[in-house]
């Protein structure tokens, strides 16, 4: 605002912009901390203090159905991650490597659908296509597999977002030279990209993650008897009331993310800084 | 994690690089010829097996006829006459049904709605971090992303207890009499009730879908041409008009990708409606829920997926076009 003809003046629009910001984070971190309180709230009615406790933390250690379902969602959530990460990265290299092959248009809008699609489409298709393939093969049977197969349709497509963004920004000269070098097509990526865009490869890992760790919808159409999911648990308690119990298993969860992300994006940014000065020191020809 | 790679490309011992060499070599004829088609064709064969033939069985199984608890085929080849039967009873009675029709729309109306309201919250939300220090800029991003990356159920399932009896927001917006105002505009029951109303529900979905609006907003006015601004400025705008002539207009691509990435998935949402909505906010992705897990209507469900795909066709479209060019201009 260089001018001096503003509407208000320039500290008014400072306060306002301070102010709406302000705001918006107590609407974003409002739910969150208020969780984390009554999670220690000694009464069962979430929203009258009634005194500090531990109880609800030391019910959650005998709570079986819960524990059994964070054991699951955890098995689910650590190899969809994991392969989200290698669709995501393939996708990825296919939109940002290969400008024309037969049928893009249609590869880049399936990628990029189950970002937006109603989780209760993807989760209803994908539960009838398994139903049939089973009468005709026998199997899968519902369980984890076919739950993992859905949370991997979602985190593929958020994993490609994010490895997309990155190639996108690298710099085609590095992979040029490389090639000048006379590095194969593969050895560039193995040798060059990858190390390059491995940042993006962990947000991703976190990110995918995370989204199955959570989801609800999908896990419910493909889950079977006997596979029931931690975020299950709790929308089936949740459904039915308030349920302190279930605030003490979100302030554990949350503070786990918390430090994750955290932890992660400080060494993320440490490894930024760090090929930052490497690659200064390159160009001054001292590296 | 971090030091390693740098240390390695920093200096390679000899005897390392050239058996990364050899391997290499070794590596390419294997690769070779097949590389391009192993890296398209994997996910791409994946997408198609997972993504596309599923939503062709719907539409297969929604105009089927069952039959105990298997579907006959469409096709059937008997005494020499080819037949093909659709059913399509489930159409005509989600057409005809006055419930659905009124489910659709509202559908509709609270998606936009939320759209709206996330868009008015968002967009001086992503202008003001954009023009905040720039030092602070990343600290300000990851504040925005830090509630995405907790339980996005947790997060919903806490409103409940906000929004309902002596919880903080409802007492918060008593004292300022807020809830005169949404009675007077029909948005909740009655006074001092917040929970289980069109309130709740556009609320809870605004707040979830918050980020995603930010998101996309902020990464286009952040990369904004100040410059374009201190032009306008000096051809004579006022900040209002820049802002309106120019800052908007440069920024319609965030607008657009921020409220499709809002308003899709709204439509047919359905923890946050069965969570804070209640039983009297209709919305479709409840209603398909329903007719799989209740009443076990496998086309029935099939027909309101099919319906559903139909009313988010268009800014499906919009959104894909939008991330194609989006990821054209990067370049």
């Amino acid at each position: 605002m260089s001018t001096g003809r503003t509407l208000f003046g320039p500290a008014f629009a400072r306060r306002f912009g301070i102010a709406w910001l302000a705001a918006g984070y107590v609407f974003l971190f409002l739910p969150i901390v208020s969780l984390l309180i009554f999670s220690f709230n000694n009464s069962p009615l979430p929203s009258v203090w009634a005194g500090f406790t531990l109880k609800w933390y030391a019910g959650l250690a005998r709570d079986r159905e819960m524990l059994s379902g964070l054991w699951l969602s955890l098995k689910v959530a650590f190899s969809t991650a994991c392969a989200s990460v290698v669709l995501g990265t393939l996708a990825a290299v296919t939109l940002v490597r290969y400008r024309r092959f037969t049928g893009r248009t249609l590869f880049s809008g399936m990628v990029s659908a189950p970002l937006v699609m109603p989780e209760v489409i993807v989760g209803l298709s994908l539960l009838l296509m398994l139903v049939s393939v089973q009468r005709a093969l026998g199997f899968p049977e519902r369980g984890a597999l076919t739950i993992w197969l859905g949370h991997l349709l979602i985190g593929m497509a958020y994993a490609t977002v994010v490895v997309q963004a990155r190639l996108q920004d690298l710099n085609p000269e590095l992979a040029e030279a490389a090639m000048d070098l006379g590095a194969r097509p593969h050895q560039v990526f193995l040798l060059v990209t990858l190390p390059m865009i491995a940042q993006a490869l962990v947000s991703a890992w976190l990110l995918t993650f995370t989204i199955s760790l959570d989801d609800v919808v999908l896990s419910a159409f493909l889950s079977g008897p006997g596979s029931t999911t931690m975020p299950l648990v709790i929308f089936s308690r949740a459904r039915l009331g308030l349920n302190p119990s279930v605030n003490a298993l979100a302030s554990v969860v949350i503070a786990v993310v918390a430090i994750g992300t955290l932890t992660a994006s400080y060494l993320i940014a440490r490894a930024e800084r760090e090929r930052a000065r490497a690659i200064a020191a390159a160009q001054r020809g001292d590296g | 994690m971090s030091t390693l790679p740098a240390d390695f490309r920093a200096a390679p011992p000899a005897s390392d690089e050239a058996a990364a060499s050899v391997r290499g070599a070794r590596f390419a004829r294997l690769l070779g010829r097949h590389g391009r088609l192993a890296v398209i064709g994997i996910p791409y064969l994946w997408l198609l097996v997972f993504f596309l033939a599923p939503f062709l069985i719907v539409m297969k199984i929604s105009v089927s006829e069952m039959e105990n608890v298997n579907f006959k085929d469409l096709i059937t080849l008997k005494d020499g006459v080819l037949q093909l039967s659709l059913r399509l009873g489930n159409y005509l009675y989600a057409i005809h049904d006055d419930l659905y029709f009124a489910t659709y729309l509202s559908s509709l109306k609270y998606a936009a709605v939320t759209t709206v309201v996330c868009l008015a919250i968002g967009y001086p939300f992503a202008y003001f971090m954009a023009r905040a220090r720039a030092s602070l800029q990343p600290a300000l991003l990851m504040a925005v992303m830090l509630p995405f990356w907790t339980s996005f159920l947790l997060r919903v399932y806490a409103w409940k207890a906000l929004l309902g009896e002596q919880g903080w927001v409802a007492e918060g917006l008593m004292a300022i009499g807020v809830d005169h105002l949404l009675v007077a505009g029909g948005l909740i029951p009655a006074l001092g009730k917040f929970m289980n109303s069109p309130f709740s529900l556009v609320l809870g979905m605004t707040y979830t879908y918050l980020p995603f609006m930010i998101l996309p907003l902020y990464a286009n006015l952040s990369k904004m041409d100040m410059r374009l601004l201190e032009a306008a400025a000096d051809l004579g705008a006022t900040p209002a008009v820049a802002f309106w002539r120019v800052t908007v207009p440069l920024s319609k691509a965030g607008i657009i990708a921020g409220s499709m990435l809002v308003f899709i998935p709204c439509v047919g949402e359905f923890v946050i409606p069965e969570l804070l909505g209640g039983p009297q906010t209709l919305m479709i992705g409840r209603v398909l829920w329903d007719e799989f897990f209740s009443n076990n209507d496998w086309p029935m469900a099939s027909t309101v997926a099919v319906l559903m795909i139909l009313l988010i066709i268009v800014p499906l479209a919009v959104f894909s076009r939008y991330q194609a060019e989006a990821q054209e201009r990067r370049r």
